[in-house]
């Protein structure tokens, strides 16, 4: 196919690059600086894709992101693949491949057409709601085939092999828009020395300047706009970004930037020879001010079968010819309210082609540009609008007719012009989308028929996006508003460039018209699009004001009109203008819809940035984690930590299973002797006159008189009585304590120490400070674990020397350490603290004497057995923030008569907390030794209860132990105490019912003789 | 995203450095065992939840480490000022209008002006004598 | 370094010397000994590229906490520079090899060259006497990273959220900011030079992190013996 559309010369095209493309699986020829939507237009490509709702021929509408209809799936490969791209903003390359994205099974002929051929009545407003709601069950039947008649583009279905980042930007002055207004206020901040970053959406800088047929300073505008881009690209301080979208505005002048870095050069950054770097990136922008130059969207006219291939509105004719030399027709009817679009019917007919007639809604238009058509010798009919269009796959014809806009009546008799093409234009709507993400809503102005940015703190608006449009007065506001920018942002010197010359053009006043009446009633003619990404009529919005809904939110949810990608850029205004007329109220009177980000479609990678794969969390890893790796560990996460899980070996050719590990590594431990990489316990050095005292008010238990040298467990409580994390305390000094936390609980248990010091207590002399990570932690334990030890250090291990509970300094294997003789397992326990950095020297030395008593290291999940065996709790496992120490049958380890009222003391005297069926912590002995009871499962007292049963409590912990040969748990049961030797029923969700008895927590050693040795 | 000014490090700082901590002064009852149980419950659960001004605690979790408060609008999620533990409020709902009006708080722009000071790069070429 | 390693106790704290000597013969593992295991990192020196990353391991770190001008005064006089009083201010001694960082109204980070932190911390408590303070040893939490080049800037604006331009992050500051997913000490020692202060455990995350960050731009991480 040849490019039948595309003009000889002209354009910012580059002839000598010619790319091959393929849209829905038909080749064409595009030249460097298309788009994809210029190239399909030079090929003459009319029907680009199928309506959502109605499945009508749509074809490209527009040149800029409010396209409504060309929405393409790209990418020539499976992984390649990217839904939902605007053809008029991707730029051509060299083997694109795109398909519409609607239009199933093609876009030509399919078989969701007979929809769109059905009446109006067919499928109202409410349609899916109304007809496919019953019955409900086959609702999802319905939705998977209107669904997949609609299409709306696919992710792919292999891995994107395409990296993407973020970048944080910080900047004085954020222009956002790249037109007459962004430009110079870009140059008016930058010159002042503020750091500036100019960004715009499209594949080069200058907004409508690259389309304009004005000059500036005696030159053509695009000329301009190129020296003052170059000016900008040489400053230091300015950051230009191109090819980059404005898609979301948030507090305090936060901004988000999607900056497409090599989408435009081929599928993948591969392919574009450029392996390695980023497709795309989301610029996270701090601003301290912002200016909005935006710029506005031309809003088309609402008339019958106005989105039938042809139709265009009216600007995008203009960008079509003088940006990329494509004339997208033959013979042009424009309809118009306003003298700006009278450039699209020049700009036509200088390249060669018909204009058939100007139609203008105005009785007298006399400015500069109409008079300029009429020199022209073009027709311009006066008084009248477009009311319909004519054609299928193509415009044939455009029917006008006189209207009077006051009464919403044609007055004439129906001309019909023959032509292939109508561009219309019903004003221009300013771009308010990225300031009402704000929240801030949008505001009314009659004098320009549309709505303007609300104010926003930080912002500033320029130009065309609070309705400054002619060229000579945008380029002023920009310069002003950069200025005034700049000077709020710190630069008090900063002043407005001076502004270029241009030729002031005299205008008509533009008229209010929106919807084009028709001879027939509303409903009766033939549609006429409001929305036409979500196929939203002006039938459809009637009829919603008839059915109540009276606010443009409400009308907007019931119609869909602005949802999805579209979000109202070509329909919203359009859509209130008629729901006004409906309801006889003015267009501020039915409200405003909001929008919200993002401004156009990102994509997922942009979002995700680097934080997926490797890198999607960290991985927080001990000293010893390589040893951890080659010996097999399999890892459990705790937190963010890689914690070893168990450690399974090979016996007899075979690896271990889990089951088999962790019954080797609890016997080993009974047995023998085993070591445990403890590290990341959190670990609290606090040192001050007053630590002692601060101990005893976030402890539940008594500080006041624990030695140097000696080591207490401590229970945290919330001041609701609540556990809330434990762990042991050491006496280093006087007034110098080590505290440890749970793995989890290590950082929010600091930041709960400082919040009290800081805020209730802060005349108590004490500082906190993390030393989690300076300390590597290894607990050697077991009946061997003194034999072990004695060959590794100079401290005296005598029992009586170095009792349960005590703490001693010396060296092990060389290394100076701290060693703490506390047991979490139940057995003879060493915990080793030295500096991480010598870790894994200790702990190699200890497996090198340790070789001979076999020292087993053991994972998280053994650790757990033996804790459990011991009725030692997990916080956070076997508590949940609603079970006090006394729940927990730890009433030792509080201190009521404690002087201060520490926190948890006043909530643990309310009634409620000394309730005697509260829910107490209990062991659990199923009666099948085989069962391992799930961690979760409700407990009842009668199985034959029915549903909703009473449910008593839960099992918290639940393992099997070797050593009692059965599986065993914890659980929280109300008033459990009491119910010691009772037989409970677990039933589970395939219908059978466990059955355990009611012990104490302690399996293994009530006494606690075998720590104690 | 907000952009909150840290009385402490006296700049503005991401709003991802900082974490939420509830209502700012709450006063924990001086003899708890001498309060009742409903007044021990409402210093322990009840919480405002006003359209408008609002005083909150928040802390420079991954910078300073420290607590402060910030008077923000709930509506608008403007913050008026920040300031240290242990001082109250310029502005509060009673006088914020009044205030606004003066011209005294809420300048054009500028999120945080009570208590705050104008960022300066310079910060660090002086050391204490 | 002191051989001696028995409860040193100045006032009521205790204090602890970390290492075995130099005779022990014992090898410390850096905390980038499993990135350099997996292939991260490699030995200083080599091509140059756009942007290196130096670890400096084995640093001596002190906390310290207490009042400026009781601080002020003992750290002038220990290691001769003044102690920044100004939120965010580093200053470093003439040689450049230590530094004393505020971290927060009541703390500085102090770091100093490897095995001077024990006898660092017991001149300075001797010197502060009954004051209230605190020091707390961390020199085996974290480590130091130093980066430089060109793109080191671009580095680490797609690395922290702080603002690291000359503006937000002039010669002489350092900050406490968000890096990727976790947290790092931001510093600014020298015009040609960042430093990045991570915690032990999160030290490979983010050398993959800053790996594949800089993969663009050419990276290397080193590892400087000590
Ligand atoms: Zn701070």
């Amino acid at each position: 196919m040849t490019q039948s559309n595309r003009l000889n010369q002209g354009g910012r095209i580059d002839r000598s690059r010619r790319l091959s493309f393929t849209f829905n699986g038909q080749q064409y020829m595009g030249f460097a600086g298309d788009t994809l939507a210029s190239a399909l237009l030079a090929n003459g490509v009319d029907v680009v894709n199928r309506s959502f709702k109605y499945s009508r021929p749509r074809g490209i509408t527009a040149a800029g992101p409010e396209e409504p209809n060309a929405i393409v799936q790209l990418g020539a490969t499976e992984a390649a693949q990217v839904p939902n791209v605007r053809a008029t903003q991707q730029a051509l390359y060299d083997g694109l491949v795109a398909r519409g994205t609607n239009g199933w099974p093609s876009v030509q002929r399919d078989v969701m057409s007979w929809v769109g051929k059905l009446g109006g009545g067919f499928m109202p407003p409410g349609f899916y709601y109304k007809t496919f709601m019953a019955p409900a069950s086959m609702w999802m039947t319905y939705e998977k085939f209107i669904r997949k008649g609609a299409g709306l583009g696919r992710s792919p279905s292999e891995a994107d092999p395409d990296i993407y980042d973020h970048f944080n930007q910080h900047c004085d002055v954020l222009v956002i828009g790249s037109g007459p207004a962004g430009l110079t206020a870009a140059l008016s901040a930058a010159r002042a020395g503020a750091r500036v970053i100019l960004c715009d959406e499209q594949e080069e800088m200058g907004g409508s300047l690259l389309d304009s047929r004005e000059s500036i300073d005696g030159a053509p505008a695009s000329a301009w706009a190129e020296q003052a881009v170059a000016e900008l690209a040489g400053l230091d301080n300015v950051t230009l970004l191109p090819r980059t979208t404005a898609n979301g505005y948030h507090d305090h002048n936060f901004v988000t930037l999607h900056e497409r870095r090599t989408e435009h050069l081929a599928d993948t950054a591969a392919a574009a020879g450029r392996e390695g770097e980023v497709r795309a990136r989301l610029h996270r922008v701090r601003a301290g001010r912002v200016v909005l130059a935006s710029g506005s969207h031309e809003r088309p006219l609402v008339y019958a079968n106005n989105d039938v291939p042809g139709n265009l509105v009216a600007g995008a004719v203009s960008v079509y010819i003088r940006r990329y030399g494509v004339v997208p027709g033959q013979r042009l009817v424009l309809s118009t309210n306003n003298d700006h679009a009278y450039r699209a019917a020049l700009d036509w007919q200088e390249a060669g082609r018909e204009v058939v007639a100007v139609v203008d809604s105005r009785a007298k238009p006399d400015g500069d540009l109409a008079k300029q058509a009429r020199d022209a010798g073009i027709r311009v009919i006066t008084g009248s609008a477009v009311m319909e269009a004519t054609g299928n796959q193509r415009v044939s014809g455009a029917k006008v007719v006189a209207i009077d806009t006051e009464r919403f009546v044609v007055t004439g008799k129906v001309e019909t012009l023959e032509c292939d093409t109508i561009a219309s234009s019903g004003g221009y709507s300013p771009v308010v989308h990225l300031a009402s993400h704000t929240g801030k809503r949008p505001q009314w102005r009659d004098d320009l028929l549309g709505f303007v940015p609300g104010e926003v703190k930080g912002m500033h608006v320029a130009g065309g996006a609070h309705g400054v449009y002619a060229l000579g007065e945008a380029l002023a506001d920009g310069a002003g508003v950069g200025a005034e920018a700049a000077r709020a942002a710190g630069f008090e010197e900063a002043a407005a460039i001076a502004v270029p010359d241009v030729e002031v053009r005299h205008e008509s006043p533009t008229s209010a018209l929106y919807q084009v009446p028709h001879e027939k009633p509303p409903l009766r003619a033939p549609k006429q699009f409001v929305d036409l990404q979500n196929d939203v009529t002006a039938a459809a919005v009637e009829l919603a004001t008839r059915e109540g809904f009276e606010s443009i939110e409400h009308v907007k949810r019931y119609t869909a009109l602005g949802f999805g990608t579209d979000q109202g850029k070509l329909g919203n205004i359009n859509g209130m203008a008629i729901a006004a007329r409906c309801l006889n109220r003015s267009i501020p009177d039915v409200g405003t819809t909001v929008f919200r980000p993002n401004y156009t479609p990102v994509s997922f990678g942009a979002i995700v940035g680097r934080h997926c794969r490797d890198l999607f969390d960290p991985e927080r890893y001990t000293a010893l984690h390589q040893w951890h790796v080659e010996n097999g560990a399999e890892f459990e996460d705790v937190g963010q930590w890689k914690r070893p899980w168990y450690f399974p070996r090979r016996v007899n050719g075979k690896r271990e299973t889990m089951h088999e590990a962790v019954a080797r590594e609890c016997l080993a431990v009974r047995r023998g002797v085993g070591i445990l990489d403890a590290s990341t316990l959190g670990k609290i050095d606090i040192q001050g006159p007053d630590a002692r005292e601060f101990l005893g008010r976030v402890y539940t238990n008594k500080w006041a008189k624990l030695a140097p040298g000696r080591v207490r467990y401590g229970l945290m409580c919330k001041d609701d009585g609540m556990l809330m994390d434990d762990g042991t305390t050491s006496c280093l000094g006087e007034n110098h304590f080590l505290m440890t936390t749970t793995t989890g609980g290590a950082a929010g248990v600091l930041e709960w120490l400082e919040l009290w010091h800081q805020t209730e207590w802060p005349e108590l002399q004490v500082y906190f400070g993390s030393v989690t990570d300076h300390w590597a932690t290894m607990t050697v334990t077991g009946p061997d674990a003194r034999k072990l030890m004695s060959e590794v250090t100079d401290i005296d291990l005598d029992r009586e020397q170095f009792k349960f509970m005590d703490w001693k300094e010396g060296k092990v294997a060389g290394v100076p350490a701290r060693v703490f003789r506390i047991s979490f397992t139940g057995e003879l326990a060493f915990e080793i603290n030295v500096q991480a950095n010598y870790a894994m020297h200790v702990w190699k030395a200890l497996f090198a004497h340790g070789e001979k008593y076999d020292l087993t290291p053991y994972g998280t999940e053994t650790m757990h057995v033996l804790r459990a065996e011991k009725g030692l709790i997990i916080a956070g496992q076997d508590t949940d923030g609603s079970v006090t120490p006394e729940d927990l049958g730890m009433h030792w380890a509080v201190g009521y008569d404690k002087p201060f009222s520490w926190i948890g003391q006043r909530a643990l005297t309310r009634p409620d907390t000394a309730r005697e069926d509260r829910k107490q912590l209990v062991g659990l002995k199923p009666k099948d030794p085989k069962v391992v009871l799930e961690e979760g499962a409700q407990i009842v007292l009668d199985p034959e209860q029915k549903i909703p049963m009473t449910m008593m409590g839960h099992v918290t912990s639940s393992y099997y132990s070797p050593v009692l040969e059965s599986g065993f748990a914890l659980a929280v049961l109300k008033g459990g105490r009491n119910r010691m030797g009772e037989t409970v029923y677990l039933p589970m969700s395939d219908g059978s019912v466990h059955q355990a008895e009611v012990v104490s927590t302690v399996f293994i050693d009530p006494k606690g003789e075998r720590q104690n040795v | 995203m907000f952009h909150i000014f840290c009385p402490y490090c006296q700049e503005y700082r991401e709003e991802e450095e900082f974490h939420p901590s509830g209502q700012a002064h709450l006063v924990r009852p001086a003899d708890p065992a001498s309060v009742s149980d409903d007044e021990w419950g409402d210093y322990l659960f009840f919480r405002d939840n006003p359209r408008g001004i609002h005083h909150e605690m928040w802390v420079h979790r991954l910078g300073c480490r420290k607590f402060f408060n910030i008077t923000r609008d709930t509506t608008s999620y403007e913050i008026l000022e920040t300031y240290r533990m242990g001082e109250q409020p310029s502005i509060t709902a009673a006088n914020a209008e009044v205030r606004r009006e003066q011209g005294v708080q809420t300048a054009d722009g500028g999120w945080q002006t009570v208590g705050a000071q104008p960022e300066n790069s310079r910060l660090n070429e002086e050391t204490p004598s | 370094m002191s051989e001696a390693h028995s409860e040193a106790s100045v006032g009521n704290a205790a204090t602890f010397d970390t290492h075995p000597g130099a005779d022990a013969g014992v090898t410390p593992e850096s905390p980038l000994q499993w990135s350099r295991v997996q292939g991260h990192v490699t030995e200083e020196g080599g091509a140059a590229e756009q942007i290196r990353v130096v670890e400096r391991p084995f640093l001596g770190h002190l906390v310290l906490r207490g009042g400026a001008i009781t601080l002020d005064e003992a750290v002038r006089a220990e290691l001769g520079v003044s102690l920044p009083g100004k939120p965010l201010g580093l200053v470093l001694d003439a040689e450049g090899s230590r530094s004393v960082q505020w971290v927060s109204p009541d703390e500085w980070l102090v770091i100093v060259p490897a095995g001077e932190e024990f006898e660092l911390e017991n001149r300075l408590r001797a010197r502060l006497g009954d004051a209230h303070f605190a020091i707390v040893n961390v020199g085996g939490g974290q480590t130091l990273l130093e980066l430089s080049g060109e793109k080191a800037r671009e580095l680490l604006m797609k690395s922290v959220v702080y603002d690291v331009h000359e503006h937000g992050l002039p010669v002489g500051k350092a900050v406490g900011t968000v890096f990727a997913k976790t947290s790092v000490v931001l510093r600014r020692p020298t015009e040609a030079r960042f430093e990045l202060v991570v915690r032990r455990s999160f030290a490979d995350y983010c050398v993959r992190w800053l790996r594949d960050a800089g993969r663009e731009y050419g990276l290397r991480v080193e590892s400087a013996s000590p």
